[in-house]
């Protein structure tokens, strides 16, 4: 090979010189051969310009491999370059992972004990970065030696490297205890830097060390030391009132002293006025220009707020204009401190600013905002017209982003305050008459309408100015929902059931309504075709009971998961069987008596045949409580779902003294390593035949999973 | 590359930090009447990244073991996530488990991964002092430095970080520790010897556009960007 090798930088700049990606790979790759092919005739004086070549195509993304034992003979040369560049290339190219990295251990061993000091310096910097356990133990005692020895330069990495070594090989933490007291009383700056470090480490490592190190006062340390310890807090509570008084803020690094204070009074059992202290610090910080400052103090505080509530309380004013951040992740820690800070005296203010911050905030924030505000609002709510109001403001606001039982929970709300009726119908009729695109708005103010429509006619309502709607009106806008193309399915359902319930509430000749019921009877949707069927029925053939079916709808009782899942079926069912998960009223009874009689084939599987067709009979086989039914054989359990260790089981139960009622349970288990989170289970029973639709959505090893599936296998048992 | 790069904006002002005025410069026992202890820094930085605003990465130290693929991955992914930041947000983010503090200097991204109890704002202080070592040594670096004398920047982080932690507070005893190297150099190899290159050397700028130094608008140089 007479050619002369290109120098490292002339490599670089033809690589930079290279116009395509195309171009730069054939020069990288004629390179790599002629660095190959030096290396195989093994030329000693050029090799480490090799290398570095090698290193810096490496950086760029291509294979080096071919370089790792060429870094061993660096390394075994005497000359310094060849050294630098042989350390340098064992950091980049060889790690634990590699069988060739043991092979450097002689060599670091030669170096660590005889080599000048910046050679030494070389051999602790590899060592401490790609050091391997095996490694680590083989040279421990040469680095031990090398703790104490005169050198300032090499002492301070010899402590590093032993904190490395800790760090890999936990036992070893007897080796570097002893020399650590006396390396304490150096004035090396860099060497107390180290120790400190090696301190800390091996305290966290054991607690027997703790006995040694009591008295000293170092920040992280102290905060590692007083985790647990009543007697090391209290010494620590003067002095970091001290630090936390006289340190100079005018700078970043003044600042990040005083956070590291925070964070040692947040860990350690310090005095209460401490943590005020420090949660006023944090207070400050909110109010610094430094975005990075203010984002820091907002997280901080979100820690603290569980256990300081009141000290955080003082500061919602500033965390709440927080809120008006531009940058999104400052205003998602807002927005989560800015929730924890509600409370029943603050709700109304509260509310106010988060409510203004749904109308403006990013989209991604939309979700969490609106479901954060609704949770408040029931947790807080002074009065029930004012949770309305503000439910009500969600919705219009945020409507596409609440949860799915939103509509449930207003509904359930509205149905519950008899005196809010119709000051509630009024709001959502005008909230509706202006938009009709949010679906869980139009959905409540439909099935609202329906309920309540004869005090929308009414007249006067006190809380509202008067409004006077008409006949007419009112239903041309459930029309208009009812065709809109942006009403989704369900919605259409409400509407249409609305527009029934009217026939009985309005003063008309209901021949509007007629006439919409029955175009419907031929709609593609077969949802809304069986509907309007029915309907259409009702006032040919049962006109004498229409205005029974059509009462106002007795309040479901929320009381727990089984009243949810059943709240959940009334989005996807029809609304009239809202009623019939409620048997044990004798009124829904009868109802779902009066449904059995009209639905005829397509009958509910899921009610038990033996019901008696006439009204008075069912309600005596209810009430027929002698009539104990033959306790029913167990039905076996059912797994519905598996995936990556999360499974759901299902199980069923028919309580003795309700034959008519089937209870089913689900339950979810994860069985993996991985921890499940924001899961959410929603469950759907359409009427007929039983079906079970689940839909999951819940994040898992860092993925977000959305699964929706049918269960089609059910019990044959649990049909009866 | 468009040309112009509009006027970069680094820290407000270079803090003047003395060679004893680092922050975590630690006092011992003997704390009674003395000046109030400083804070231990940042510990366990899991690895740091340069990269350019085209995501070309022009240094990586990696103070945890792992595989060449998972590297390249977390780099590829990183760099993608932290290029698509906004000029006003702020420094700080989560990613994995893992809290993310970059800074960019002109052209170049310094990219820091630490652990979950770490103090971001002193890393903040550490990517800053690295870029101030790097302005000393070179001479109001700026990236192309970087790109040619890439060794020489490793050269010069391991003379400040060990193991993912500080070894050197004081900027003095960093670089008089380089030049002794780079002088140990010098005498072992005849002057034609390509690796060495201290200081700058004005060959390597010759063809290349030069971008703005990384620190201090007085500093900067600007050609026209070919």
């Amino acid at each position: 090979m007479v050619v002369p090798s290109l120098k490292l930088q002339d490599l670089i700049e033809e690589i930079r010189g290279a116009k395509t990606q195309a171009q730069e790979r054939e020069v990288i790759q004629k390179e790599c051969a002629h660095i190959r092919a030096s290396f195989r005739d093994g030329d000693p004086v050029h090799r480490h310009r090799q290398l570095a070549k090698l290193l810096y195509v490496h950086m760029l993304g291509y294979p080096a491999h071919f370089g790792q034992m060429e870094c061993l003979k660096l390394i075994a040369s005497s000359r310094f370059t060849d050294k630098r560049v042989g350390y340098l290339g064992a950091m980049l190219l060889l790690d634990e992972r590699h069988d060739a990295h043991l092979l450097i251990t002689n060599s670091i061993k030669n170096d660590l004990s005889q080599g000048i000091q910046p050679v030494q310096g070389l051999a602790l910097c590899t060592l401490s970065t790609m050091g391997s356990a095996e490694m680590c133990r083989d040279l421990a005692p040469e680095v031990e030696k090398l703790l104490l020895q005169p050198s300032p330069y090499v002492r301070k990495k010899a402590i590093l490297t032993a904190v490395h070594m800790i760090r890999k090989v936990p036992e070893l933490s007897s080796v570097f205890l002893p020399p650590c007291a006396q390396l304490l009383h150096e004035r090396h700056h860099g060497i107390l830097l180290g120790t400190i470090t090696l301190i800390t480490e091996l305290c966290e490592r054991s607690p027997a060390a703790l006995r040694h190190f009591r008295k000293v006062q170092i920040l992280r340390l102290l905060r590692i030391l007083g985790r647990n310890h009543e007697e090391s807090s209290e010494t620590m509570n003067d002095l970091l009132a001290q630090v936390a008084t006289n340190t100079d803020t005018s700078r970043n690094a003044g600042n990040a002293v005083l956070f590291e204070t925070v964070l040692t009074i947040m860990d350690i059992r310090s005095a209460a006025g401490l943590r005020v202290l420090a949660v006023n610090i944090l207070g400050r910080f909110l109010l610094n220009s430094d975005r990075n400052i203010r984002y820091v103090a907002l997280t901080s505080l979100l820690r603290l707020v569980q256990s300081d509530h009141s000290a955080v309380q003082r500061h919602r004013p500033t965390v709440v204009e927080c809120l008006r951040e531009t940058d999104a992740s400052l205003s998602r820690r807002a927005l989560e401190l800015s929730l924890a800070l509600v409370n029943s005296s603050n709700v109304r203010a509260m509310m106010q600013e988060l409510q203004a911050f749904l109308e403006s905030c990013p989209p991604d924030l939309r979700a969490d905002c609106a479901s954060g505000i609704l949770l408040a609002a029931e947790r807080f709510a002074p009065t029930k017209r004012w949770h309305i109001d503000t439910i009500l403001h969600v919705l219009t606001t945020a409507g596409t982003h609440v949860r799915d039982d939103a509509v449930a929970n207003l509904t359930q709300l509205i149905g519950g305050a008899q005196e809010l009726h119709a000051y509630s119908v009024r709001r959502l009729y005008n909230a509706l008459a202006e938009d009709i695109s949010q679906q869980p708005l139009v959905q409540v103010a439909a099935w609202c309408i329906g309920e309540y429509g004869d005090l929308l006619l009414a007249g006067n309502c006190e809380e509202i100015e008067p409004l006077q709607v008409d006949e007419e009106e009112v239903l041309a806008l459930l029309e208009k929902v009812l065709q809109s193309h942006m009403s989704l399915p369900a919605t259409r359902g409400y509407a249409l059931t609305a527009l029934m319930k009217l026939s009985t509430r309005l003063c008309g000749d209901n021949n509007r309504i007629r006439q919409v019921v029955s175009i419907y009877g031929s709609c593609l949707d077969v949802e809304l075709q069986q509907r309007a069927v029915e309907y259409d029925t009702l006032f040919r053939k049962y006109d004498h009971m229409r205005a029974a079916i059509l009462e106002k709808m007795p309040l479901v009782e929320r009381d727990g998961p089984q009243a949810d899942e059943e709240a959940k079926e009334s989005k996807e069912a029809a609304q009239l069987s809202e009623a019939a998960p409620v048997p044990t009223e004798p009124q829904a009874s009868q109802l779902l008596d009066l449904l059995d009689l009209l639905d005829g084939a397509s009958g509910d599987v899921q009610h038990p045949p033996p019901l008696d067709p006439s009204p008075g009979g069912a309600l005596i086989h209810l009430l027929d409580l002698p009539c104990v039914p033959p306790p029913p054989a167990p039905i076996p359990d059912l797994k519905v779902f598996e995936r990556e260790g999360v499974q759901l089981n299902l199980s069923f139960i028919r309580p003795p003294e309700n034959p008519a009622l089937l209870l089913i349970t689900v339950t979810a288990t994860n069985f993996s390593e991985g921890d499940v989170t924001h899961f959410i289970c929603q469950a759907a029973v359409p009427k007929a035949p039983l079906r079970l639709k689940l839909r999951l959505t819940y994040d898992h090893f860092h993925q977000s999973v959305q699964e929706i599936f049918e269960v089609n296998n059910l019990p044959v048992e649990s049909w009866q | 590359m468009p040309a112009g790069f509009p006027p970069h904006s680094t820290t407000a002002s270079l803090p003047q930090h003395g060679d004893r005025g680092f922050p975590f410069a630690a006092a011992a026992a003997a704390a009674a009447g003395q000046a109030p202890p400083r804070p231990r820094p940042a510990a366990a930085m899991q690895f740091m990244l340069l990269f350019s605003r085209q995501g070309k990465l022009r240094l990586q130290k990696w103070y945890v073991p792992l595989s060449d693929k998972e590297k390249k991955k977390i780099t590829r992914e990183l760099v993608q996530t932290v290029l698509a930041r906004k000029p006003k947000m702020c420094s700080f983010l989560e990613w994995r488990d893992l809290k993310i503090v970059y800074k960019r200097y002109a052209s170049l991204y310094f990219c820091c991964a630490i652990e979950d109890q770490d103090n971001e704002l002193i890393t903040l202080e550490i990517i800053h002092r690295y870029v101030e070592l790097l302005d000393k040594y070179f001479g109001s670096v700026c990236e192309l430095d970087i790109i040619f004398n890439f060794e020489k920047a490793y050269f010069i982080l391991d003379e400040f970080l060990l193991g993912g932690e500080v070894q050197e507070t004081s900027k003095k005893n960093v670089l008089k520790a380089i030049e002794q190297a780079d002088l140990l150099q010098e005498v072992s190899d005849p002057p034609t010897s390509a690796s060495q290159s201290a200081g700058i050397t004005g060959v390597s700028h010759r063809i290349q556009p030069i971008f703005m130094s990384l620190i201090g608008e007085s500093k900067c140089r600007e050609k026209s960007i070919g």
